[in-house]
C-alpha cells in the first residue's frame, strides 16, 4: 500500500476527487430496478383485490418510464385486469383521472417511482378529485446514495476515457523515451476512415463480422506503418520528434478528409457497434479490453527486456547504447506502438459512433498527453509507470464526469480541467521534491 | 579576530569561519561539527575519500544546503547564507566541476548573465567588452570576448568561470577539482592564476583528489573523513603518505599493487585504424593476462581509438582482429557480444543512467543473460548484484538507491559491477580513477590486476602517469592521433621517458 502510493501518488488525488464529487452529488435516490418492482407488486398484492384500478405512472423518457410499463406488464399478468399504464407528463395523469371520473370508478393505487411523487398533481388530487379519497401512492423505499457513485455513472466515467486511455498506453513509453508524440489525434481519424472504408469496399451493411474484424486490422496496420516511418525518422535522421510528429499529424489528418472526401462513412456492417457499445458479462467491451491492455502493458514494461530498455533510453541514450542497447530500435518501436495504440482508438470510437468519420480525435493528443503527464510521468524521460498514466487519464474522466453531474457549463468546465491538471503536477512535483506533510512521505524511508 | 591569538603563525587577517557545521540527510549525518577558517591571501586543500562529507559543507557554504547547525562568519561578521544567490552577495563563488556556462552565449554575454549592464533595457556591449577585458588582465589571460563558450576549450572555459566569480566581487573562491579535465601545461597556467588571486587578498578553497597539486599549491590542507574534521595541517608539516594515511585512517603500503604478468595468446589486434583527425593509422595489440596502458595528453585520440574498437563511432579504415579473426564491429551491442566491453571515462554522461536505481543501471547490458522465457528475472539479478556490492564493497543503502545519489567511486563501482558480470574477454578501463578517492583507487587497481590475471586483455588509458607506470605491463604512448612510441620495459621507464613523447 505505502509502496503503491510512493510509485502512484496521484492516487490520492484521485480519491479526494471522487470523495468530493460523491459528496457533491449525495441525494434520494428512488429504486427502479426489478427489486423495486416486486416490491411494489407485492404491496398491490397484500392490499388491493384484482378488481380494482391501478394505475402505473411513470415519465416520458425518463428511468421511470420502463419501470412504470414493467409494472403495469406484471400486474395484468397477475390478473389485475383494470390496470392502467400511463407514461407522459403531468398532465396525461390528470387526463387520466378524469377519464376514470367520468366512468364513474374510482382508482385504488398509484404506483410508481421517482419524479412522479412529487407532481403537484398528485399533492392536489384531495381538491381536485374528492371522490378519490383513500387512492395509495405506492412507491418503493427511497434511499440516500451520490449519483457519481451509480453503477451506470461509474460504467459511463471508462466508457469516456477509453479511447485515451488506450492510446496514453503507447503516449507513455514514448514519453518516457524523452519523446512525444503529436499524431495520435489524427490517426484515429485516419484509423477510423481507413477501417471503415474497407469494410464499406467489402460488402458496407451486409458484411459479416469478419470484415469488421479485417477493417479494424487494416486501419491499425497502416498507423502502424507511419509510426514506423515516424520512428526511423526520429531515431535515424535525427529530426526532433515533436517536428516529426506534428508533420505526421498534418498529413495523417488531410489523408483522412483525402479519403473520403470530407465525408463520413455511414455504409458500415451490423457488426461494427460490437466493440464499442457491446457488453460481455454485464461488463462493456471496452472496459475490458482498457484493463486488459494496461496489465498487459504494465507487465512488458516492469518485467521485460525491451521495457528496461524503454527507460534506459530514456534515461541516457549514450550510456544505453554503450552498454549494448539497441537504441534505434527500441525508439522505432515505441513509435508503432504508440500509433497502434492511436489505431485501436480510433477503432473504438468508430464502433461506438458506427460511422467513420475524418475529423474525429481532434485535440486528443493534448488530452492523451495531459493523462500521461498527470500520471506522473516525466516529459524529460526515464522515468514513468503505465499504471500511473491510467490514474492520471481516470484523473481528467472523472473532472469531466463529476462537472456534468454538477451541471457546470462547457466553458467553464475547460477552464477547471485545465487549472486541476496544472494543480495535480505541481502536487506531484512537491511530493517527489519532499514538500508535503510527513504522513504522506513516511513510506519513502521505511522502503529502503 | 580573537582567533588570531589561537593561531599566532598566521599573519593575514581571518576572511572565512565555519564553526560547528552539521548536516544530516535522511539516513545520513553527511558532515558532523566540522569547522573551517580561510584567511585573506590563503589557499586551502580540501581533502578526503568520496562520500567524506566535503560537497555538502562546500554546498553549505554556497548556499545549496541549509545546515542544521553551526554559524557562518565572513570578515568576523555572522552570515545567514540561505540560497546561492546569497553566497554571491557575500562573496563566495564556488567553481563546479560541471561549468554553469551557457555554451551558445559569448564569453562576454556569460560573464554579465544577468547582470548586463543596460540603458533604458538595451544591452551596452562596448561597456561591458571593456570590463571583460579588465577582468581577463587582472588574471593574465587572453581569451576573445566574443568567442562563444562552447568553443572554448575546458581550460578556457575554467578561466571565465574565474573571470566570472571576480566580476561579482568574490572573496572567497572554491574550486571543485578544477584540473580534472586540464592538461599538464593548462594546470601551470591555472596555479599560475591561483596564486595572483592570492596575491590579491582573496581565499581559496582548493578541492582535488590530486595530492601532488595540493602539495604545489595549498598553504594548508583540511581532511575529511566520514563526514568529519580529521585535521587541519600547514603544508610544510605533511608528506604525501602522512595525508594519505590522515584520508583513509590507515597507513598505505604501497599506492601501486605488484603483480607477475605472464601474457598469454593474443586477444585483440588493430591495425591502421583511422577516423578523421583523431585517429591515423592506430595499430596495437593486446594479450591475455596483460595490462596495457594508453599515455598521453587529453586529445591525443586514446579515447577515439577505443570507441572505435568498441563500435561506439565507425572507422574510416582499419581492421580489428579478435582472437585471430578479423570482426567487423559496428555496434556496441555488437562488440559486446565478441566479448569487448569499455568502461568510458565520463562516468555520468556514458556510464550511467543517473536517475535510475543501481540495480537498473546493473542489469542493463546483462538483460539478456537474466531474461527467462519472457521476463526478466528479478531476483537473479538483485542477488547477482548484492553479491557485487558486497566483493566490491559498494556502499548503497540498498539496490534501488538511484545512482545519483552515490559518491563518484562508488558509482564508478556499479559501472564496473555491470561490465563484470558481462564476463568479457577484452576490458578497455577509460580513466577509471579520475575523481575517485585513494582508498577507492587501491581496490580498483587490485581488481584490475585480477583480472588480468584470470586471463583477460586489459587496456587502460589514463592521464596519471604515475598510475600508468604503477600499473601497465607495456605502455603505448599517443600524440594527436597518432601512436608515438611503446614502452615495453615499464619497471625501468620514467615520467620523463612518457612526457617526452607525449608532448613532442
Amino acid at each position: 500500500m505505502q509502496k503503491l502510493f510512493s510509485d502512484y501518488g496521484m492516487v490520492l488525488v484521485l480519491i479526494v476527487l471522487c470523495l468530493l464529487f460523491s459528496a457533491l452529488t449525495f441525494k434520494e435516490q428512488t429504486p427502479l430496478g426489478s427489486n423495486a418492482i416486486i416490491e411494489i407488486l407485492e404491496q398491490i398484492n397484500s392490499k388491493f383485490d384484482k378488481s380494482d384500478i391501478i394505475l402505473a405512472v411513470g415519465v416520458a423518457k425518463k428511468d421511470s418510464a420502463p419501470f412504470a410499463e414493467k409494472v403495469g406488464e406484471k400486474l395484468k399478468e397477475a390478473g389485475y385486469s383494470k390496470t392502467r399504464v400511463v407514461v407522459g407528463t403531468p398532465r396525461d395523469l390528470k387526463l387520466a383521472l378524469d377519464d376514470i371520473k367520468a366512468e364513474g370508478s374510482r382508482p385504488a393505487a398509484i404506483a410508481t417511482s421517482g419524479d412522479v411523487v412529487k407532481w403537484r398533481v398528485i399533492e392536489l388530487m384531495p381538491q381536485s378529485h374528492p371522490e378519490f379519497m383513500g387512492c395509495e401512492l405506492l412507491s418503493p423505499e427511497s434511499y440516500m446514495w451520490p449519483d457519481f457513485l451509480k453503477r451506470s455513472n461509474l460504467l459511463a466515467i471508462v466508457d469516456r476515457i477509453v479511447v485515451i486511455a488506450i492510446i496514453a498506453i503507447g503516449m507513455t513509453m514514448v514519453i518516457i523515451t524523452a519523446g512525444i508524440d503529436l499524431s495520435v489525434g489524427s490517426l484515429i481519424a485516419l484509423a477510423a476512415v481507413i477501417s471503415t472504408l474497407i469494410m464499406k469496399k467489402l460488402g458496407g451493411l451486409q458484411a459479416s463480422g469478419w470484415v469488421v474484424l479485417i477493417g479494424f486490422f487494416g486501419g491499425m496496420l497502416c498507423c502502424g506503418i507511419i509510426g514506423a516511418v515516424g520512428g526511423v525518422i526520429v531515431s535515424r535522421f535525427k529530426v526532433a520528434p515533436f517536428i516529426t510528429t506534428l508533420s505526421v499529424m498534418m498529413i495523417a489528418r488531410g489523408l483522412a478528409f483525402m479519403i473520403t472526401g470530407g465525408y463520413s462513412i455511414y455504409q458500415v456492417p451490423k457488426a461494427l457497434p460490437w466493440l464499442g457499445q457491446g457488453r460481455l458479462l454485464g461488463m462493456p467491451n471496452t472496459v475490458i479490453l482498457l484493463i486488459v491492455l494496461y496489465v498487459a502493458a504494465h507487465i512488458f514494461m516492469a518485467h521485460t527486456r525491451t521495457g528496461r530498455y524503454i527507460y534506459a533510453v530514456g534515461g541516457n541514450q549514450e550510456a544505453a547504447r554503450l552498454s549494448g542497447v539497441p537504441v534505434k530500435s527500441v525508439i522505432v518501436f515505441v513509435y508503432v506502438i504508440s500509433s497502434l495504440a492511436a489505431g485501436l482508438g480510433g477503432c473504438i470510437q468508430t464502433s461506438q459512433l458506427n460511422t467513420g468519420a475524418p475529423n474525429i480525435g481532434v485535440m486528443y493528443e493534448l488530452y492523451v498527453i495531459a493523462a500521461v503527464v498527470v500520471g506522473g510521468t516525466s516529459l524529460s524521460g526515464g522515468s514513468g509507470r503505465i499504471l500511473g498514466t491510467l490514474i492520471g487519464a481516470f484523473i481528467i474522466s472523472v473532472i469531466q464526469n463529476g462537472m456534468n453531474l454538477l451541471a457546470i457549463e462547457s466553458y467553464k468546465q475547460q477552464v477547471v480541467l485545465g487549472a486541476v491538471i496544472l494543480g495535480a503536477v505541481l502536487l506531484d512535483k512537491a511530493r517527489r521534491a519532499g514538500r508535503l506533510p510527513a504522513f504522506l512521505l513516511k513510506k519513502k524511508e521505511t522502503m529502503n | 579576530m580573537i582567533m588570531m591569538t589561537e593561531e599566532p603563525k598566521r599573519c593575514n587577517p581571518l576572511l572565512l569561519e565555519m564553526h560547528q557545521i552539521n548536516k544530516s540527510f535522511p539516513g545520513v549525518h553527511a558532515i558532523k561539527n566540522v569547522s573551517m577558517k580561510l584567511h585573506h591571501g590563503e589557499v586551502l586543500g580540501l581533502v578526503g575519500e568520496n562520500g567524506a562529507g566535503k560537497s555538502t559543507l562546500i554546498k553549505v557554504l554556497g548556499g545549496a544546503h541549509l545546515p542544521d547547525s553551526g554559524r557562518i562568519l565572513i570578515e568576523g561578521q555572522p552570515i545567514d547564507i540561505l540560497s546561492p544567490t546569497a553566497a554571491q552577495q557575500v562573496g563566495v563563488s564556488i567553481i563546479y566541476q560541471e561549468f554553469n556556462l551557457i555554451p551558445d552565449l559569448t564569453v562576454r554575454e556569460n560573464i554579465f548573465l544577468g547582470r548586463e549592464k543596460t540603458r533604458m533595457g538595451f544591452v551596452r556591449a562596448t561597456e561591458e567588452q571593456r570590463a571583460t577585458l579588465d577582468l581577463f588582465d587582472k588574471i593574465g589571460i587572453s581569451i576573445d570576448p566574443d568567442a562563444r563558450c562552447g568553443e572554448l576549450t575546458v581550460a578556457q572555459q575554467q578561466t571565465v568561470e574565474i573571470a566570472k566569480a571576480l566580476s561579482v566581487n568574490a572573496r572567497i573562491i572554491v574550486m571543485d577539482e578544477p584540473t580534472a579535465t586540464l592538461t599538464t601545461q593548462e594546470v601551470d597556467r591555472l596555479f599560475a592564476i591561483i596564486r595572483d588571486l592570492k596575491s590579491q587578498g582573496l581565499g581559496i578553497i582548493y578541492i582535488s583528489h590530486r595530492l601532488e597539486e595540493v602539495f604545489k599549491v595549498a598553504d594548508c590542507v583540511m581532511v575529511l573523513r566520514d563526514g568529519e574534521h580529521v585535521g587541519t595541517e600547514d603544508i610544510d608539516n605533511l608528506n604525501r603518505e602522512k595525508l594519505i594515511e590522515m584520508m583513509v585512517g590507515r597507513p598505505i603500503d604501497s599506492e601501486f599493487p605488484k603483480r607477475l604478468a605472464s601474457p598469454g595468446q593474443e586477444r585483440l589486434r588493430v591495425e591502421e585504424l583511422c577516423h578523421g583527425q583523431a585517429v591515423s593509422n592506430v595499430s596495437f595489440s593486446v594479450r591475455a593476462g596483460e595490462i596495457l596502458g594508453f599515455a598521453g595528453l587529453v586529445g591525443a585520440g586514446r579515447t577515439e581509438t577505443m570507441r572505435l574498437v568498441f563500435g561506439a563511432d565507425r572507422p574510416d579504415s582499419g581492421r580489428i582482429f579478435i582472437n585471430g579473426d578479423e570482426a567487423e564491429i559496428h555496434s556496441p551491442s555488437n562488440a559486446i557480444r565478441r566479448g569487448i566491453c569499455l568502461l568510458t571515462e565520463d562516468r555520468k554522461g556514458q556510464g550511467l543512467v543517473l536517475i535510475h536505481s543501481c540495480l537498473e543501471n546493473y542489469g542493463l547490458p546483462n538483460l539478456d543473460r537474466l531474461i527467462g522465457r519472457v521476463f526478466l528475472n528479478r531476483r537473479k539479478e538483485r542477488k547477482e548484484f548484492c553479491n557485487f556490492a558486497e566483493s566490491l564493497r559498494i556502499k548503497t543503502s540498498g539496490p534501488e538507491q538511484l545512482i545519483m545519489n552515490l559518491s563518484g567511486g562508488n558509482q564508478q563501482k556499479v559501472v564496473i559491477a555491470k561490465w563484470l558480470a558481462r564476463n568479457t574477454d577484452i576490458m578497455i578501463f577509460d580513466e577509471p580513477t579520475r575523481g575517485i578517492d585513494v582508498g577507492t583507487k587501491y581496490e580498483i587497481y587490485l581488481l584490475m590486476n585480477r583480472l588480468a590475471n584470470e586471463g583477460k586483455a586489459v587496456i587502460m588509458i589514463s592521464s596519471e602517469l604515475p598510475e600508468i607506470l604503477g600499473l601497465s605491463d607495456r605502455i603505448i604512448v599517443m600524440h594527436e592521433g597518432r601512436v608515438k612510441g611503446e614502452i615495453t620495459n615499464v619497471a625501468n621507464a620514467t615520467q620523463e621517458d612518457i612526457l617526452s613523447m607525449a608532448i613532442a
